[in-house]
């Protein structure tokens, strides 16, 4: 088969999401944003919602989620996307609202936002990205940061005694009220991206048929900040990550359990 | 017809006015002397009515960011607090300046620093009208002297703040939050329909439609020439709104010997001192600054130039103060009195600081 066979119509068996738009990714290669990028993409085209999507961008390393999924995007201060995408969602009730946030944005900085946005139960969808350090800034201590890992504020390793203990907030998170749908996913091989998405595509039903607040927490791999090969990251992420953050639902009302 | 005149507490002409002017959602924090607004709004279930939201967060941050997002989103959104916690909000002011995002802030002031008292101030005219937050930015700031004026601004401030793409604040304090006048409030303005947001507001994050690429509400840019460029146009924009949205009130300047520049309820205070002086033979009048940004120098300038001195009243150490010696550069002499701390100084103290401080030189 030459290359002009290759690239007809019917012998395409993958393509990249319309909403993903044609610019070069920040992101550094091994990062799982890009996969978790993609699938958000993917499920606002699938549902249809292009048109009536609102998404709000962190803090952090996805700071710039707006330059690459072609909707709307309002760019938040640092851990506040829950507060700017309640009044939006409150506001615009029909509109498909979410909040792309990492572990520093979400677990550190604005836990509270977080917090109450949940257990309000708002009718927003949050996608967490937890790769236990801060990436943008350069890989420092993040609440999410396992014991004993090393970072740039705590290179002799996380201590309790120094620096308290990694934060369970999406198991916090399960035990709100105002959450309908609250569940661990990874993107690091194939299975595993192909039950986040689906968890992603619950996540956003769920908030527009006003279910309550959905949070899809991504365990994700931070290969320049954890100062590893894409490879070796997977792999101590499974060793060592899932440990902490189990893949898996952690609560779900909404009577429909995912295979 | 529909107009009414009542008696009301200003923070509850606030409230009472928002509702009538079309706004679409109230976000606030409880915080004393102000929270008679997020109350009268709980009590008028506004949501059942013209459809406005209203809730109470967790958080002044948490206000400030939620009209933050409903701002973006092309809708009419205030939030009320006072001093310490507009001090929290400054975050999400400099966000809404720098993204271009319309929004009401009022600030019914009360006496700091830090937690200090739950007594009226105007100790937050520098935070006010330096931008109080980081970066080179304005925030549009309307000072209202009675009840009528908290239910007025209302609407003028919704009107600006979209008109200029900005975030809009009413500064007021203790005083003319917690008093009850008479007030007129507006006739009932629908709400804006989402048609009428998409024509008003081109800019609004709610979803692309086929005809237009997605809009984009960030602060953030990293290439420093195209950050220099943003700057360049809100310094154009602020210009275009010092030329044209001064407000300002003069009371008997024309054979005024002496100047009294006040705002707020300093004002009120002012105007009886004025009536004082004038009895005794001192001619002395007064201009009232609304706008306290863009604050009326050109208007002090020909005035008090006019005049042997003026006194800066304030119910604070001396912020204005600064706005008027840069308005005068030094023609004129230029006094301060005020007290500080929830203390309100009395118009007979109003007279005596005049002539003590620049009648006897």
């Amino acid at each position: 088969m030459n290359e002009e066979e290759i690239i007809r119509p019917e012998n395409l068996v993958y393509k990249k999401p319309k909403l993903m738009n044609d610019r070069t990714m920040h992101y550094c290669p091994g990062c799982s944003h890009g996969v978790v990028h993609k699938l958000v993409a993917e499920v606002i085209e699938e549902m249809g919602m292009e048109d009536k999507t609102v998404a709000i961008s962190p803090v952090g390393c996805a700071v710039f989620a707006y330059n690459y999924i072609d909707v709307d995007w309002v760019e938040a201060a640092h851990g506040r996307a829950p507060a700017v995408a309640t009044a939006i969602k409150r506001l615009w009730p029909d509109r498909l609202v979410f909040t792309y946030q990492g572990d520093g944005d979400l677990a550190c900085i604005g836990t509270a936002e977080s917090i109450h946005a949940l257990n309000r139960g708002e009718n927003i969808a949050i996608i967490f990205i937890n790769n236990a350090i801060y990436g943008m800034t350069g890989g420092q201590m993040a609440p999410t940061t396992l014991m004993g890992m090393k970072t740039s504020t705590c290179p002799y390793g996380r201590e309790a005694s120094l620096h308290g203990y990694p934060l369970h907030i999406t198991d916090i998170a399960a035990t709100l009220e105002g959450t309908c749908y609250v569940t661990r996913q990874s993107v690091h091989n194939v299975a595993a991206i192909r039950k986040a998405k689906k968890a992603i595509r619950k996540a956003f039903e769920n908030s527009m048929a006003g279910k309550g607040s959905s949070l899809v927490e991504i365990v994700s791999t931070c290969n320049a900040g954890w100062k590893m090969s894409p490879e070796k990251a997977n792999k101590w992420m499974e060793e060592h990550m899932f440990e902490y953050y189990k893949p898996g639902d952690l609560k779900d009302t909404t009577g429909e359990q995912q295979s | 017809m529909e107009k009414e005149v009542v008696l009301m507490k200003g923070n509850e002409a606030i409230a009472h006015a928002a509702i009538r002017c079309g706004c679409d959602g109230y976000f606030g924090y409880p915080i004393t002397p102000q929270s008679e607004i997020l109350e009268t709004l709980a009590a008028e279930k506004p949501w059942e009515t013209t459809g406005m939201v209203v809730l109470q967060a967790e958080s002044e941050l948490a206000s400030i960011n939620m009209i933050y997002g409903a701002g973006a989103a092309g809708k009419r959104a205030m939030t009320s607090s006072s001093s310490p916690g507009i001090a929290l909000m400054q975050e999400g002011i400099t966000y809404m300046a720098g993204a271009e995002i319309p929004g009401l802030i009022v600030n019914v002031q009360r006496g700091g620093p830090g937690l200090g008292t739950i007594q009226p101030s105007q100790s937050d005219y520098f935070q006010a009208t330096r931008g109080g937050g980081n970066g080179d930015y304005n925030v549009i700031v309307l000072a209202p002297s009675s009840v009528q004026e908290m239910a007025d601004f209302v609407e003028t401030a919704f009107e600006l703040a979209f008109k200029y793409r900005n975030p809009a604040m009413i500064l007021s304090d203790g005083v003319i939050g917690q008093m009850m006048e008479k007030v007129i409030l507006p006739p009932y303005k629908p709400r804006r329909t989402e048609a009428e947001i998409k024509a008003q507001c081109p800019w609004a994050t709610i979803g692309r439609s086929q005809t237009r690429q997605p809009n984009i509400l960030t602060s953030l840019d990293l290439d420093p020439v195209s950050m220099e460029n943003r700057n360049l146009h809100l310094q154009a924009k602020y210009a275009e709104i010092k030329e044209k949205e001064v407000r300002y009130e003069t009371q008997q300047c024309d054979d005024a010997d002496y100047l009294i520049v006040a705002f707020g309820s300093a004002a009120r205070i002012a105007q009886k001192a004025i009536e004082l002086c004038r009895e005794e033979g001192i001619k002395v009048g007064l201009l009232r600054p609304i706008t306290l940004w863009p604050f009326p120098e050109k208007a002090i300038m020909e005035h008090g130039c006019r005049t042997r001195g003026i006194l800066s009243f304030e119910i604070n150490a001396g912020q204005m103060i600064e706005d008027i010696q840069i308005a005068i550069n030094g023609k004129i002499p230029v006094a301060h009195f005020g007290h500080m701390g929830g203390v309100v100084p009395s118009p007979d103290e109003v007279v005596t600081a005049l002539k003590e401080k620049l009648i006897k030189q």
